[in-house]
């Protein structure tokens, strides 16, 4: 799972009013190289919550993203290359996602999130 | 052989084995291929060259979802098989695959998504697996989660093969009624084998935007699956939005059935008025069974 998708994700247990962001617990992950391109990373920045891209790239040990981060920085190389780098290279393959109001874990095993909610959750 | 979803619920039926068959039969391959193109032709997205963040709903063993990476998308698969998402895994798709249940909720913030297809999955929220399941529940569940995380103006495309006229409408039901216009687009809508239906529904209200196009087979041509020549009919597609005109019915103030002279005249006659008429043939008020 990249953190694309994680950015998107967002608990929908019953009763939860604010499941966003998952918090992101990985124990393995690895990189995949992906080709970079300028327009999708420009398209998809407005529709991006930045402080879950964040924490997230931070749990996976990538600290380069700016704290905080404006339409005007996509004009620059190297913020796309690092923003390229946690948005779709990194993949969590082993770990959970945890909502933030109920504490829930969903695994997730072989990069595959298991988001499948129990009979009493729906 | 009864169709998968009166065998066993989605998450039974395609196991290890089954899902195996599935993705390693080249015939499979080729038709999947084929309808998530169609698919993806229906969502009618801007010329733009700029990847696009899209769903797959059911996509099963990654099938549909390659069809969306080979033109250059990112997306987001769901599918409730553990055994078709580790095949996906395998085959190295490029797209995020989540093991979830549609009609439990998409689980997305709202507004995120470009575009969504779904091939061959959605009519499995019509049948009831398990006692907690109450299609109506999930199908306002699953609708009601697609509309609110597409973008305004994003469109659903939704392949499905309804048991029967009722589940058709049922599922379009849900769909209105979470906020999405739109219709139904049938390709090659006279052969059994190559017909195939397409719920194309759009985030806001109908506009030129929405205007569906034909299905296929519309113009005389014919599909390369069709094996039987003998309908030279070219009837108009339904395409059926929100309002649907009610169908008049035939009154009998004779005594005496109307036989088809009368029904040849009267065709003739709303030909003269210039209404849209169906050209007459040798099915044209033919003798049908007393159940028909």
């Amino acid at each position: 799972m990249r953190l694309l998708t994680h950015n998107m994700l967002s608990c929908n247990i019953k009763g939860v009013t604010n499941g966003f962001p998952l918090k992101l617990e990985a124990d393995k992950w690895v990189t995949k190289e992906v080709d970079l391109n300028a327009d999708f990373l420009r398209g998809i920045f407005p529709k991006i919550e930045w402080s879950a891209l964040l924490a997230a790239a931070r749990a996976l040990g990538f600290a380069e993203l700016p704290e905080q981060a404006d339409a005007s920085m996509l004009s620059s190389d190297d913020f796309l290359r690092r923003f390229h780098h946690a948005l779709l290279e990194l993949h969590v393959e082993e770990g959970a996602l945890v909502c933030p109001e109920t504490g829930r874990k969903f695994p997730i095993n072989k990069g595959i999130p298991n988001m499948l909610l129990h009979e009493d959750e729906v | 052989m009864p169709r998968p979803e009166l065998q066993a619920p989605p998450e039974i039926f395609y196991n290890d084995s089954e899902a195996r068959k599935y993705t390693t039969s080249s015939r499979i391959i080729e038709i999947q291929a084929r309808i998530s193109e169609r698919a993806l032709e229906l969502l009618n997205l801007p010329n733009d060259r700029v990847p696009k963040l899209l769903l797959d709903i059911g996509c099963g063993s990654g099938l549909s979802g390659e069809t969306l990476s080979e033109n250059g998308h990112h997306w987001i698969g769901y599918d409730i098989s553990q055994s078709m998402l580790d095949i996906a895994v395998e085959r190295e798709v490029e797209g995020d695959v989540l093991l979830g249940d549609m009609g439990q909720g998409l689980g997305l913030r709202p507004g995120v998504v470009d575009g969504a297809i779904s091939i061959s999955a959605v009519q499995w929220l019509c049948y009831a697996d398990k006692s907690s399941h109450e299609p109506r529940m999930r199908l306002k569940a699953f609708f009601g989660s697609l509309y609110r995380c597409l973008a305004r103006g994003a469109r659903a495309v939704l392949q499905l093969y309804a048991e029967n006229m009722n589940q058709s409408e049922m599922i379009m039901t849900y769909a209105m009624r979470a906020g999405f216009s739109g219709g139904v687009v049938v390709d090659w809508p006279h052969s059994s084998k190559a017909r195939k239906e397409y719920l194309v529904l759009t985030c806001g209200p109908a506009s030129l935007q929405t205007a569906l196009p034909k299905g296929k087979g519309e113009d005389g041509e014919m599909c390369s699956d069709e094996d039987d020549s003998d309908d030279d009919e070219n009837q108009t597609v339904g395409v059926y939005e929100r309002n649907r005109p009610r169908k008049k019915l035939k009154v009998n103030k004779k005594g005496k059935s109307k036989g088809k002279q009368w029904v040849l005249k009267k065709k003739e006659q709303m030909r003269r008025k210039g209404n849209d008429v169906p050209p007459d043939s040798k099915y044209t008020a033919r003798k049908r069974k007393a159940y028909f």
